[in-house]
This record gives C-alpha cells, structure tokens and sequence, in this order.
C-alpha cells in the first residue's frame, strides 16, 4: 500500500484533519491489491513514436488553420439569401460555414487531446481526500464566534426589536408582489361588450347581426352557397379594420367554423334554432387550451384539435366525443340578413377558449 | 519502482521539476500572486486530481454546450429584434415577402437569410439547446445509478435538479421567441395553463401577457427572461455545482489502489485542463456541424404566428414533450364547484404532476439517506446492478418520462405506424401507471441476478467455453478464477444492512425508542436490501476455492493438453496429430 501514498499531490496540511474512517465490516473476501505499478507508452520510450505523435498533433492543428481559412472564404464568397434550396434544402453558404467551422474546432480539440494521450505524462497520482465537514476545532470556534456574535447584538434578549424587524422585512415583500400589479390590466379593466373585447365578450356582440364572413378574404358566406358537408373558417365582419395587437386578440377569440349539415343529421345543438337550414356556427377555438380546431372530418362530422386531439362532435351540439376538453364548443347562433347573408344573432353565450376559474360567474 | 525509466521523453517526468532559474510563467505567477495571492489555493488546484471514466464526460457536454449557447446567444442577440409591433417582410425569402408579421419574426428571417453566418448560429444554438439538456437528463441518470449523489453530494444533485427545470425553462422561452406559428400554438397553450390555474388563473395571464391574449407584452417579456434572468441563474448554480464538484473531489469507480479516502487519477495541469479543453472543442465542432448540415426549427416554413392557423402535428420540443403528453392522454374532467371552474384536465398533466416530478427527484437522496440513516461519506462509486431497487427506482422514472414522452407524439406514432389514435390514447392511459410498475419489477429482478452471476464469477470462477468429459463420459464446462483485480472489482462494494425495528439497542441492552416512521422504514429498508445478494466472506471465498482446487485435481491428468478435435473432423491430414496435444 506504500504505492498508495507516493505520489500524494496534496499537501502536509490535508491529510490533517482525516478521520480513520476505515468501515468496520466483516473480514473483506479480498484486499485492495494497490495500485498497478505504471507501464511506459511506446511515446515515452521510443523518440521516434514520440517525434510522430508530435508530427500527428501539430498536422491536425495545421489542419484546423486551414479550415479556418476555408470559412473566411466561404463567407466572403458564397452567397447567402435566396439560395436556400442549394444542397439538399440548406444555403450553400450556411453548410461550408458550418462544415468549416466544425472541422476547424474539431482538429484542435482531437489534436489537443491526442497530445494528452500520447506526449503528456500519464501517471496516475493519488490525492488524499478530506471529509466535507471542517475539522472540530473549527467547529467549535464558529459556533462560538455565532454565540458570541448573537449575544452581542441582544436579538435574542430583546424580543421587540427582533419581532418588530421581521414584520417590517417581511412586509418589504409587498411593494414586490404590488410593483408587478402593473405587469397588464386585470380582466374586467378590459371587459367590453360594445367593443367586443375582455374574457367573455367578442367582436360578434358589438352589433345584432354581425355578418359572417371568411377568414382571410373577408367575403360575407350565403347560406344558400353551402352545400352539405362544406366547412368554411370564419370571422366576424370588422374584424379586418382591426391592426396590431386588437386583431389578434380580436382573431383568437372571434374565429368561427361554419359548417353545413343534412338536417336529419343534427341530433342537437346549443340553442333552439341557432342554425339556418343545417349550417351550424362552432368557435373554433379549442375550449381546451385555446388552440384553433382545424382537422373536419366530413363523414362523421367530427372536428379534432391537432395539439392535443380533443374531438367534437358537430352534430350534437359539438360534445367532447375524445380527448381532453372538458366542455363542448361554443355554438354562435345564425340567422340570415335581408341581403341573405350569414350574420349571427348575439354573441355567444359564454366564453370561449380555454377554462378559467371565474368563467361560470 | 523497479522499472528503468532513464529512456523516458523528458517531458515525462514522474517528479515535478525543481525550480531553476525564472521561467517566463513563473514571472506571471509571481505578478499576479503579488496582486492576487492564489498561490496559497493554486498550490493544490493546479495538481489537483481527477479519476477517468467515459462517463464522467457527461456533465462535460452539459457544460461545455452552455458555452456555445452563450457564444451563438450572443451572436443572435445582434439581430434579433424582440418586438411584437407588426411590419411587412421584405427581406429575400420570396414567400414571406409582403406577409404582416410581428418584428421579432422579420428579424428572425432576416438573421437567416441576409446575415451570413446567421442561420448556423440559430442552428447551432438550438442544436446546443438540444445537447445541453439531453445531456444534463443522461448525467443525472449516470450519478444516479452510480450512487454519486449521496453524503456529502446530496446539495449538488439538487443543485442539478434545479439546473434541468431551469434548461428546459430557458428552453420554451427560446424557442417561443422568434414569433412563429408553431412557437405561437405552444405559447397560445401556455395561456391556457395560466389560466387554468385556480383563483389567479386569468390575472396571471393578463399580467404575463399584459393584456389580453397575445398582446404585445409577450416576446420582449420572454426575451429578457431568456437573455438575462435564467442564463444569470443558471450561471450562478453552474458555478456553484462545478466549486462543490471541486470541494468535494470526484466519485471514482473502486478498483486497486482506489479507496474512500484517496482519489487516483490525473492531474488537472495538464493532463485534465488539456483533456476537458480538448473536449470543449470537440462539442463545439460537433454543434457547429450540427448547425451547418442539419436544418432545424425552419421558422419561414411555418409562417409567423396567427391565432387561427395551427399545423397538424404541432409539437414542443422534445424536452417539453413529457407534459403535453401527459395532458393529450388525460380525459376531459373539468368541476364546477360553487361556480368556480377547476380544471382538472390541464392542472393535473401542467401544474401538478410536472412539479411533483421535481419534487421526487430532488427527494431521492433524502428518501434513501433516511431509510438507511447511512452517515459516511461515499467517494467509490456503485454499480447500478449492486443497488437494485434505487436503479429499478430510475428506470421506474424513466419509463414514465418515456411513455409521457411518447403520448406527446401520439398523433405521429399514429400515423406513422397506421394505429388509432383512440387506442393509443386509452393504451398510454393504463401504461401510464402500468410501464413504470412492470419496468421497476424487471429492473430490480435483473440487477439481483446480475448480482447472482457476479457471485457465480467470483466463488466458482468464469465460464472458459472449454467442455471436459470426465472418465465416467459425463461433460462439464471448464471455470477458470478471475484475475485479482477483477475479483476486487466485484467485491469492492459495502454489505447491505436491512433495518428492522427495534434492532438498535443502546449500551444497557434496552431497545431505543422507535419513532412513529419506524415501521414504514423497516419495510422500505427490506425492500431496498433483503432481495439483494451480498458479497461472499472471506471465509465463503477461501472454501470455494479450495472445492474448485479440488476440482482442478480431479481434472488435473487433462491439463496442458490442447484437443479441440477439430483435426479429427475428416477434412485433415492427421499424420502426426495426437488427440491430446503433448505440450
């Protein structure tokens, strides 16, 4: 075991404060056979594997310099922008600069390694360990200097100024939670129904008969155009005089599907005649966390969310038939306008999107 | 030593040089220790010792991939623009061109397309991202299995835990920023789960989004909890984790010479500076190739963000995974109790199971530390198969990670592998509970026979593929024993204690008090250890050996003689050849 301790890398004054800590345990069925004596590598004895090593090492890191060379002119000579499609989908540009960039670092890290492999010494040396704790002596000369200290500033004696500090400390929690009041306006500092804006109004409730009309193009839908098993995406009309912020807030809570079914099919819906001859009004967004519902399938009139598969049923009131939506989609109640176009009747009747915990209220 | 070594290469000497004249490093170590005084600390740092092993290189990677995001998170920072205030694209990806979208996603484009460079560097810090939270999750299975986290390491695997939820974190913050449809969807989730959060629900999304959903408050919001407040966290527990990694000097694996108390490897300066620095390279090579051939997070395929467009098949990244799926396989329940809505269906897969998680893996050590009440130190790492339940513990864990995991692809698995959707669902649901049980029997059974077949090794030697036919014409496959230090190997390891109430007395013989726990303990500690196979007595070794001695007497007429009978299969010339080799 005297191998154990030759090539101790720490100083005198680690092993000081070591313990015995050998655990007493049942006889071991074998004793620690000590440390293998060290074997010599061919670079350490023979100059010529050494001389090739050193040649190895530095043609990699020559190689490195080359490559870091190669991306310079790689960034000053490849195009980049619409030459995306060069090389399988990526700019031709991108690759080399990557590729180089790559090889470049690579050949100094294998090079600096194999210089550790082959040139660096390789014994292995023993470093003594020392418990975590500090030694006793220490110990107690902090807990005494603690007692000391305590004692001294009297915050155990004096029992008002040591209860009167925690209030005041404690209550500097607030101006932290209350500076963030600011962060955004609380939910009915928002809610508007003229303006179809907060958690339980949107922009189909600013007017009776908001038409409805296509998302994107922004064309109004006649009931008669439909045909049975169409689905069109849909938004109130105005939608699209909205910019900015108020547009996409306005969108994420106002966007409809249309869809028309054979009369017979419709088993049940929200309200008593919210369709117009078999075309049914659904919010498309998903009452689950809010994501657009956008997979129909026309056979079985059920609509699927593609984030988190929640299914509903079109034909019967838009019931959660799979997944994990906790309530059907909310109907929009239609009606046709004198020009006979979709406009719906009021707003829906309760929020859409995801559930929050004042919703019912 | 014996050994002659006056033919060494001088850089190779097995003593530290002598000083001699000032060398031009000692100039700057006396300049600066003038200034600084760390002579006192660097006299031990510098020669400080690290063990080897392949796998201590993956807190490395972790690590060192940190440093890239830094180096390409910057990078990105100069272009990047994190405004919601909408402008048209006229950059040079013609689709895009003349499309509204918000200025974080222009900018975003604009970085890929018009900066050269600038699409590698997105690439290389997603890739980065990718690498350094995989590899943090393979590290702390890797100190898991290993027992590394036990006294005096239990701060620094919380300190890990801590790390992995601020990775994933600074993760979904990243990715959220450019803007984008699928980012967009995932951020339009991460309301929800505001506001499924009972009683505040809906005022901390109007806080964090500053308004209603999506607002404008949003990227710039998530921007600067990306750039400053988690990297700034997570900096500051890296280097507390990397100071108590030095403090407490690494694990190493038991082998001769390898002690509790000692620690057998190679110096830091220079065969570990060189080493770990060599390795910084290679990752950040790696991530650069990453980057350079593999496309990843094509934003401008996506289009910018719009609340009414979402893609089939949109998914987190991979590391966000586990909760979606979670929150796909879970049904729909969602109570109104006394008007208030509690959603169950979101709160259970986002806002309680994840954490709980957390919680659990951060208890591991304390668990166990309190069933064994085991208050040494532990520098000698274990073999996963030696701590049977602890390893079926994290396989358990994994197993529930994974099918999570992979419930978060069940759209994908489906249409990939032509199943119902349906049934994978209700399939995942049971599993769910099911797979982590099944995997902890299997694992803890496995580990104890593997435990079995090491005792086997070491009391009647290895299997040497060699069959002998004894004189009555009955076969048996020749042992051999192993060599000593292999045998150490195995044997180097600590007998189990199983805790049974009541089974510590005080000096007079009385029982000490059991606490109310006391019970529960007894069954855990039995649980962990009364199934495992503890290593044979010296007395249990010496009387094997001495049956396989035996053994060898009886076969001994056959030694030295080589006949593998193959001469004899009629294709050979066998002028010469006799059945039993003569040497």
């Amino acid at each position: 075991m005297s191998d154990l301790n030759k090539h101790d890398g720490s100083g005198p004054g680690d092993s000081d404060d070591r313990v015995d800590r050998t655990p007493a345990v049942p006889e071991e069925p074998i004793a620690n056979p000590g440390l293998h004596p060290h074997t010599w590598r061919p670079t350490d004895v023979d100059e010529k594997a050494s001389r090739r090593a050193e040649r190895q090492v530095a043609t990699l890191f020559g190689l490195s310099a080359v490559c870091t060379v190669a991306f310079v002119i790689s960034y000053f000579t490849l195009d980049i922008g619409t030459n995306w499609t060069t090389f399988g989908g990526l700019g031709a540009s991108t690759l080399f600069l990557g590729v180089f960039l790559g090889l470049a670092l690579m050949l100094i890290g294998i090079g600096i390694i194999q210089w550790a492999r082959k040139l660096m010494a390789d014994q292995e040396i023993v470093e003594m360990r020392h418990p975590a704790r500090s030694s006793d002596a220490d110990r107690e000369a902090t807990v005494a200097a603690l007692t000391i200290g305590i004692e001294e500033s009297g915050i155990g004696k004096h029992k008002l100024v040591r209860r009167s500090l925690l209030l005041s400390v404690g209550f500097l929690g607030l101006p932290a939670v209350v500076m963030l009041r600011d962060l955004g306006p609380l939910p009915k500092d928002v809610a508007n129904a003229a303006e179809g804006t907060g958690l339980q109004h949107t922009l189909w409730g600013v007017k009776p008969g908001v038409r409805v009309v296509r998302d994107v193009v922004g064309t109004p839908i006649r009931a008669s155009d439909l045909q049975i098993g169409d689905l069109v995406n849909a938004v109130p009309e105005g939608l699209f005089d909205l910019h900015g912020t108020e547009l996409q807030a306005a969108k994420a809570k106002g966007a409809v599907i249309v869809v028309k079914l054979a009369p017979d099919e419709i088993k049940s819906q929200q309200g008593d005649q919210w369709d117009v001859g078999g075309v049914l009004c659904y919010s498309k967004i998903c009452s689950h966390v809010g994501c657009p519902i956008s997979l129909y399938e026309r056979t079985t009139h059920h609509v699927l969310c593609p984030c988190h598969q929640s299914t509903f049923d079109l034909a019967d009131s838009a019931k959660v038939v799979f997944g994990p939506a906790g309530r059907p989609l909310p109907q929009l109640a239609l009606d046709v306008d004198d020009e006979g176009f979709l406009v719906a009747q009021h707003d829906f009747l309760e929020p859409v999107g995801p559930s929050y915990w004042e919703r019912e209220r | 030593m014996s050994i002659d070594t006056s033919k060494v290469a001088d850089s190779n000497t097995t003593t530290p040089a002598s000083a001699k004249a000032p060398s031009k490093a000692g100039a700057v170590a006396t300049w600066a220790d003038d200034r600084l005084g760390l002579g006192t600390s660097m006299k031990k740092q510098l020669r400080k010792v690290f063990p080897d092993h392949w796998s201590f290189m993956l807190g490395e990677i972790a690590l060192w991939s940190f440093v890239v995001l830094l180096l390409s998170g910057v990078f990105l920072t100069l272009w990047f623009d994190p405004s919601m205030a909408e402008a048209e694209y006229q950059g040079s990806y013609d689709p895009l061109r003349g499309v509204e979208m918000s200025k974080a996603m222009i900018s975003t484009v604009e970085l890929s397309f018009d900066v050269r460079g600038g699409l590698l560097m997105r690439q290389m810090h997603h890739w980065a991202a990718h690498l350094f939270i995989a590899s943090m999750l393979i590290h702390m299975m890797r100190v898991y299995f290993t027992g590394a986290y036990r006294k005096p390491r239990e701060l620094n695997w919380v300190i890990g835990c801590l790390l992995i939820l601020l990775g994933s974190l600074e993760g979904f913050t990243g990715y959220s920023l450019p803007d984008d449809l699928l980012s967009g969807t995932g951020v339009r989730a991460a309301d929800g789960f505001l506001k499924a959060t009972p009683v505040v629900g809906s005022y901390m999304s109007f806080f964090l989004f500053g308004g209603e959903f999506p607002g404008d408050a949003i990227i710039p919001r998530l921007y600067i909890i990306h750039v400053l407040l988690i990297p700034g966290l997570l900096l500051g527990l890296i280097a507390a984790h990397m100071l108590l990694l030095v403090y407490h000097k690494h694990t190493q694996w038991p082998g001769p010479g390898r002690t509790e108390e000692n620690v057998v490897g190679y110096p830091m300066l220079p065969v570990y500076a060189a080493k770990a620095g060599g390795f910084f390279f290679i990752v950040f090579g790696t991530v650069a190739l990453l980057g350079g051939l593999l496309s990843i997070n094509p934003v401008w395929k996506f289009g910018p963000y719009d609340p009414t467009k979402v893609t089939a098949g949109s998914q987190p990244d991979w590391y966000m995974g586990w909760p979606d799926g979670l929150l796909r396989i879970i049904p729909g329940w969602e109570s109104v109790i006394g008007g208030f809505t509690i959603s169950w269906n979101v709160m259970l897969p986002i806002l309680i199971v994840p954490p709980l998680m957390l919680v659990i893996l951060i208890a591991l050590p304390f668990i166990e530390s309190w069933i064994t009440k085991d208050d040494r130190e532990h520098h000698l790492l274990e073999r996963p198969r030696n701590r049977p339940t602890q390893t079926a513990v994290m396989v358990s864990l994994m197993t529930f990670y994974g099918l999570a995991w992979a419930a978060g692809g069940n759209d994908i698995i489906a249409i990939k592998l032509h199943l119902s959707i349906n049934q994978i669902t209700y399939f995942m649901r049971v599993m769910i509970f099911l797979g982590p049980l099944i995997a902890f029997i299997i694992t803890r059974r496995w580990c104890i026979s593997l435990q079995r077949h090491d005792e086997q090794t070491l009391l009647h030697g290895y299997e040497t593929g060699i069959i002998m036919r004894s004189p009555e014409g009955g076969y048996s496959e020749r042992h051999l024993p192993i060599s000593n230090d292999a045998a150490f190997r195995i044997t180097a390891r600590d007998r189990d204690e199983v805790y049974a109430v009541g089974s510590k007395v005080d000096d007079n013989g009385v029982a000490a008090p059991g606490g109310k726990l006391d019970g529960l303990r007894a069954k855990l500690s039995t649980l962990m250890y009364a199934d495992n196979v503890q290593k044979p007595t010296a007395a249990e070794l010496e009387e094997a050996h001495h049956h396989a001695e035996h053994e060898h007497e009886l076969t001994a007429a056959l030694d030295g003689r080589v006949a593998d009978g193959h001469q004899f299969d009629g294709h050979h010339a066998v002028e010469g050849e006799t059945l039993r080799g003569d040497h």
